[in-house]
């Protein structure tokens, strides 16, 4: 392993996240930029290195304030395109004229837009960046070995070497090896359907409009980027998965074309679509001896609402906000009463959002016609009720009674 | 709350003495508990964040240190008046502070002991009573006196020597539990017969004491009353939290006058 304090440190760290993706990043930034002289360092197996990819993430209005209070907003947003609409159909693919169940205009947030579409390049560069000089980061760190019931926890890595810290945070995806090294389980289910992902450009503007189509096989969604660019993502049973990606790019762009009900005019693929199974999988448990879990390691929700990395980072800012509380009251980084008021913080707001987004998906991925009047009285009602429809939407920005003082734009 | 009380203050031999043999037993049997959060003391745990971030409040704001340092009270000296297995002793020396963590019973001295070794601090512990720390003359620039005096038999005698304790210019905190209705409710049915969040018979309730009364007995001493405050438990939130409402646990901050 390398970093800039590799082998020099015997003192224990006050916190070490393993997982250098946006959340374990954003976990150690939140961190360094609200309490002073705090020792974080972040691992992970591969090099930190700002990717070289297409993808985009939709971050919600609480996200951007968080990012805004930490100061690094402005660092990630030059090619960033606001949402400031929202449009929810729901209609098979052939069906051109399609009725509109929900459409969200405007300001959950005074002023502010539901979400930015942020590419992931500029999000990992401008978080890597703030790092650099901030945080220890040690790439090449395989970790293969956890004990947090000590006074101080220690991580080994498979290189043989240990490091120590007050606390440890897993941020090491879905898969997380530290999870399964702390022996906490997990609930999963399967969906049988697969995410498919790509970006298009388009003849036609998108109007800073997000539309989710919910069709029988799953949700299509399209959400925009700057200029005449969209990101797609939407969901397909596994087993048309490789019929799919057999087609030409013409052939794709044409089926796309379909999907979008000509809404965007003539489409162009930008990169050659990727798909990803899809499951639930939630951790059993959020923290453990001198562990907390955020992120994918904690939960893995459906795509069909976009709020992975949201939830992700809702736990980022709730635990950065108990963790500062601790050290300012003179307690450790691994208080374990702070990590049970984190537990029983993010559970409710976690089952909340794995419960909306698993119903959403079983009601909407489904032909049953009984289901589908349903399922367009219910939406219909939804838009009609204006408190209820801002309840949904204030949901999916984060911008609710219980959301992390960062995520409502105060300082911790 | 107010287990860490235990055992306030005192025994000793002397003529004279606040300590309760039956209340000091009754904490040394619990106190090896007493670093657990999901343990006998949970709920003591729970209280713990309220109280550490009042008194580091007020001590930013009274000796004017800044708030944004990671030691803010370095070269300020804290004593810790019946410190059972040292929940207070060991975060504020975190802070900074040189502390001196007392407790009537050698027990529980013991376990903050090997506890605050593990943990790397260095506080000085001590198994007295506020009464011979006196004798010994030392004097500290802030005294805490949290959940103890509701333990103690002789109040006024415990109060005076608490106040011997503070420098001129220093500060005393007191936490402790009203003497009302409601706190007969919460505290004692509510907390140790319908919840189990404290064993029965943790409390009495003649033992508490109004605000007024202690107020009446610092001023005595020559302290004056700088800032009261409520601690109300919302089971919506799962939490304590300061509040107006000193209708069941409160705090009193109190000065004596540099001079």
């Amino acid at each position: 392993m390398t970093g800039a304090n590799k082998g020099t440190r015997t003192d224990p760290y006050d916190v070490i996240v393993v997982g250098g993706g946006p959340n374990g990043l954003s976990m150690a930034a939140a961190l360094v930029a609200s309490i002073s002289d705090i020792s974080v360092a972040v691992c992970d197996k591969k090099p930190f290195a700002v990717p070289n990819d297409a993808r985009s993430f939709a971050l919600a209005a609480g996200v951007s304030r968080m990012y805004e209070t930490l100061g690094l907003w402005d660092r990630m947003t030059a090619n960033a395109a606001p949402i400031d609409h929202m449009r929810i159909t729901d209609s098979d693919t052939p069906d051109l004229s399609r009725p509109l169940f929900l459409s969200f205009d405007g300001d959950v947030v005074p002023g502010r837009p539901f979400a930015h579409m942020v590419p992931n390049r500029d999000l990992m560069g401008a978080l890597l960046d703030y790092a650099r000089d901030r945080i220890t980061l040690i790439d090449g760190a395989e970790v293969s070995g956890f004990n947090g019931s000590g006074a101080v926890a220690e991580l080994s890595f498979s290189s043989g070497d240990v490091l120590k810290a007050s606390l440890v945070i897993a941020a090491d995806s879905g898969r997380s090896k530290l999870r399964d090294l702390a022996a906490i389980g997990t609930f999963e289910h399967d969906y049988k359907q697969s995410g498919l992902v790509t970006t298009i450009a388009h003849t036609l503007p998108h109007n800073n409009t997000a539309f989710e189509h919910f069709r029988p096989a799953g949700p299509f969604a399209s959400l925009p980027l700057s200029g005449n660019r969209s990101s797609l993502v939407w969901t397909e049973r596994t087993d048309r998965v490789a019929a799919i990606k057999a087609l030409s790019e013409t052939e794709q762009a044409r089926l796309i074309e379909n999907e979008t009900g000509h809404t965007l005019g003539e489409v162009t693929l930008l990169e050659p679509i990727q798909a990803f199974p899809l499951a639930l999988r939630l951790a059993k448990k959020m923290i453990g001896p001198r562990l907390a879990l955020i992120g994918d390691a904690a939960h893995v929700v459906h795509p069909i609402a976009g709020q992975g990395l949201n939830l992700g980072l809702a736990d980022v800012a709730a635990l950065a906000e108990l963790i500062v509380g601790a050290l300012r009251n003179g307690q450790e980084a691994g208080d374990p009463q702070m990590l049970l008021t984190y537990q029983t913080w993010r559970r409710r707001d976690t089952a909340l959002m794995a419960g909306m987004t698993d119903g959403l998906n079983r009601l909407f991925s489904n032909d049953n016609p009984l289901l589908r009047v349903a399922r367009d009285f219910g939406l219909g009602v939804v838009d009609r009720l204006g408190p209820i429809k801002t309840g949904l939407i204030r949901h999916a920005a984060a911008a609710g009674g219980t959301s992390p003082k960062l995520m409502r734009g105060q300082v911790i | 709350m107010s287990e860490t009380a235990l055992a306030k203050s005192t025994t000793s031999k002397s003529s004279i003495s606040t300590v309760n043999q039956a209340e000091l037993d009754k904490f040394a049997a619990m106190a090896e508990q007493w670093w657990d959060p999901s343990g006998k003391f949970k709920p003591l745990h729970k209280f713990n964040p309220v109280r550490l971030a009042y008194i580091r409040e007020v001590a930013l704001e009274h000796f004017g240190r800044d708030g944004t340092k990671r030691r803010p009270f370095e070269g300020l000296s804290m004593i810790d008046i019946g410190c059972g297995g040292g929940l207070l002793c060991e975060p504020m020396t975190r802070l900074g502070f040189e502390v001196t963590g007392i407790d009537a019973a050698a027990r529980n001295i013991g376990i903050a002991s090997a506890h605050s070794a593990q943990s790397g601090l260095a506080i000085d512990y001590r198994a007295t009573t506020a009464e011979d720390m006196v004798k010994a003359g030392n004097k500290y620039d802030i005294v805490l006196n949290m959940e103890v005096v509701e333990h103690v038999d002789n109040v006024p005698l415990f109060l005076k020597s608490c106040a011997a304790l503070v420098k001129p210019g220093g500060l005393m905190l007191t936490a402790t539990i009203n003497r009302t209705a409601r706190a007969f409710a919460l505290a004692i049915v509510g907390a140790e017969y319908v919840l189990n969040w404290l064993p029965k018979g943790t409390h009495s309730y003649t033992k508490f004491l109004t605000q007024d009364e202690i107020t009446s007995m610092l001023k005595r001493e020559g302290l004056q009353i700088k800032d009261r405050c409520g601690v109300t438990f919302s089971p919506l939130h799962n939490e304590w939290s300061k509040s107006r409402d000193m209708g069941v646990n409160y705090m009193l901050l109190a000065e004596k006058p540099a001079q």
